[in-house]
């Protein structure tokens, strides 16, 4: 399960080759991320474990072209984010990147609807067929009769739905999910992850979840990716550095 | 993002810190209505003095004089064209080709004679001067008491206010002179055949003229504050003649030496012509018209040109001290927009996370400028547009208090209205310049990470 070379449908949906990341604090250097290599099938679903400053974020943040690398290189669907302009990176993000958040990252002065509407106004969709997208999205995450409401008077799982409604919006062939359950509760981090693995069966999206929940991890990821001190590592070595990577604590 | 997009969001964040933005708008709208108030007056004093000098008719009218009258032979410009003796003589004929040139509007001869005038037997000496009926439209008889006259051939005389006082013996007793009857004594030249005819057709040679004392009685009918001792043709006379009845008195001026030497012909002679123009713009090409016919001219152009020149300065002058108030408004503007990136840090990083491009970014801080330069400027207008009509009403009440006749001296024309708007929107597309380019070049992470 630690293996980092992708099953998925065969090709490869996300390769990155002696990926590093490294922060400058002071006169110290920060490898974040330090030498990753890994692969990705198209269509796989995959946890990044690791502890807290292990580097899972960030590696996710290189892959969702948020953040540029120090050395080496992340290609997506054959592209190579390192050689991507800012203008390209921006649509890369628009239209191949869908990203679920911790925080849920809406828009609090907007409505639901707003928010939903966002990326389709970047991609420069007709208003008319803005309106019916945004609402049969809101439908499919069971928020259609709160489209009006804005962040602050909803749940945090009905926050987090429409923030997955959000970035479902362009069709993406890639979702990024940094902690998506983190603020939630058991229930309804359960009902986030359905709904996640619902997109990577029936639409067939390759699913790249970081995550510090193990037990999580394994009950719906099919491959495990552990990292440690910015480095891909085994799964026992993992566990070395936090408890809850342990194996066999799933409840 | 699509334009409507971008200015959607843009008035939506404009919503989002009503306070905030509206205190900056106002702030760009006193700067605007500072400018337009300003201008406003530039150009409204300048339209003023503009009226007055067209009403006064100094700059709209050229003297003709022939190049025969000894007056004009020590000129130097008569050296420059024909000789004097081969030069046409100023006659009706010359008169009415002068009038019928391209922008002329009339072309009178300038009548003026010293003569004794008779007010309830008592003897005045004056000069007399005759009017067109066109210069009732001249602010000289602004004030005039009574009326001007009725036509321009009416037995009717109107007095220089002094002359009336130094006739009626008081200053309180002028208005009274008006409807009374006044008798003008004169000397008229009549031509009688010469007692030696030629054999052939009668000439200018063969004539001679005879000079008799005559008397025309007429009615005063208005009195005037034409000061005589102004730079007016006109106004150094004290009393007036309609233009139509002193040519038809034919009178002799002695002092007028060609007037005195001319044996009269066929067609009147005269001894200077007033052209008036319909706007100075039009002296230059009048003049050398008549230059060209061998007559001399005179005019003032050069007066409004320096006037001009004035005007442009303190135009200038107003607009920068106009726009001092728009500068202190567009450091508003930029504070206005730092402020809200600092606060829409994560907003910022939220859009770009999901593809908004730095266009896109860049764009909507653009609009956000534009939108409050845009309000800023159209509330500005209308700001300035009250403010002016305040000084207006102001200045108005003061003339008033000082017993002077009321004066438009503020104007706000429709080109002020839009440049000023235009303006109020570029001043702060410019202000937007620095915040939209820091927004735009947002780190997503670091965005996102801001709390």
């Amino acid at each position: 399960m630690t293996n980092a070379r992708g099953k998925g449908n065969g090709s490869a949906a996300v390769r990155t080759e002696s990926l590093c990341r490294h922060f400058r604090m002071g006169e110290s250097l920060i490898p974040a991320v330090d030498r990753v290599s890994l692969e990705i099938g198209a269509g796989e679903f995959v946890a990044l474990l690791g502890a807290s400053g292990s580097g899972k974020s960030t590696l996710l943040n290189l892959i969702a072209g948020l953040d540029r690398p120090t050395s080496g290189s992340v290609v997506v669907q054959g592209k190579d984010l390192a050689r991507l302009g800012r203008e390209d990176l921006a649509k890369y993000r628009l239209r191949t990147v869908g990203m679920v958040f911790q925080s849920f990252y809406l828009i609090p002065s907007m409505t639901l609807l707003e928010n939903v509407e966002l990326p389709l106004r970047f991609a420069e969709v007709d208003r008319g067929k803005r309106k019916y997208l945004c609402q049969q999205a809101l439908d499919r995450v069971r928020l259609g009769a709160r489209s009006n409401h804005r962040p602050s008077e909803l749940s945090g799982g009905e926050q987090q739905r429409a923030a997955l409604a959000r970035a479902l919006m362009n069709q993406p062939q890639l979702l990024l999910a940094d902690e998506p359950t983190g603020n939630l509760d058991s229930h309804t981090g359960a009902e986030i992850m359905n709904l996640l693995l619902e997109c990577n069966q029936s639409l067939g999206m390759t699913l790249i979840m970081v995550t510090h929940e193990r037990a999580l991890a394994e009950r719906y990821a099919q491959r495990l990716i552990f990292l440690a001190d910015g480095r891909l590592v085994d799964e026992a070595e993992a566990a070395q550095t936090s408890t809850s990577l342990a194996p066999g604590e799933a409840p | 993002m699509k334009a409507h997009d971008v200015a959607e969001l843009a008035l939506r964040n404009l919503r989002e810190s009503v306070l905030r933005n509206s205190l900056t708008t106002v702030g760009i709208s006193v700067g605007v209505a500072s400018l337009v108030a300003m201008l406003a007056l530039g150009i409204g004093l300048q339209q003023l003095a503009n009226r007055r000098l067209q009403k006064s008719g100094l700059f709209d009218t050229i003297r003709v004089t022939s190049r025969r009258d000894p007056r004009n032979l020590s000129r130097e410009e008569g050296e420059n064209g024909p000789d004097a003796a081969l030069s046409p003589s100023l006659d009706e004929s010359a008169r009415q080709r002068i009038a019928q040139l391209p922008n002329v509007g009339e072309a009178y001869p300038e009548i003026r004679f010293v003569t004794e005038l008779r007010f309830q037997d008592k003897p005045h000496l004056s000069v007399v001067s005759a009017l067109p009926s066109s210069a009732s439209t001249t602010d000289a008889f602004e004030g005039i008491e009574g009326r001007f006259f009725s036509s321009d051939s009416a037995p009717e005389a109107i007095l220089e206010r002094s002359f009336a006082q130094r006739l009626s013996g008081g200053e309180s007793n002028a208005r009274a002179l008006v409807g009374k009857p006044l008798t003008m004594r004169y000397a008229e030249r009549t031509a009688i055949p010469s007692p030696a005819p030629a054999a052939s057709s009668p000439n200018q040679a063969d004539m001679a003229y005879s000079v008799a004392a005559r008397y025309e009685n007429l009615t005063i009918v208005g009195i005037c504050d034409l000061d005589p001792d102004s730079m007016r043709g006109q106004a150094r006379a004290r009393v007036f003649l309609p233009q139509k009845l002193a040519e038809s008195l034919h009178v002799m001026d002695p002092s007028n030496l060609r007037d005195t030497t001319n044996v009269l012909g066929g067609t009147p002679t005269y001894a200077a012509l007033e052209v008036r123009v319909g706007s100075a713009k039009h002296i230059p090409s009048v003049e050398s018209a008549i230059k060209q016919m061998g007559f001399d001219t005179f005019s003032l152009l050069d007066a409004t040109k320096n006037l001009r020149q004035f005007f442009a300065v303190l135009d200038l002058f107003l607009g920068i001290f106009g726009s001092l108030a728009l500068t202190v408004a567009s450091i508003g503007i930029i504070n206005t927009l730092v402020m809200a990136i600092l606060e829409r840090r994560r907003e910022i990083g939220i859009m770009k996370a999901i593809g908004a491009t730095d266009r896109d970014v860049r764009g909507l801080f653009f609009a956000e400028a534009g939108a409050m330069g845009g309000f800023g400027g159209g509330l500005g207008v209308a700001l300035g547009w009250v403010l002016g009509r305040i000084i207006n009403g102001g200045t108005n009440l003061y003339l008033k208090r000082q017993h002077i006749p009321p004066a438009q001296i503020w104007f706000v024309p429709w080109w002020l209205v839009t440049s000023a708007i235009v303006f109020a929107i570029i001043v702060s597309l410019i202000s937007g310049l620095y915040p939209a380019r820091r927004a735009a070049r947002l780190d997503p992470v670091e965005a996102l990470r801001y709390e």
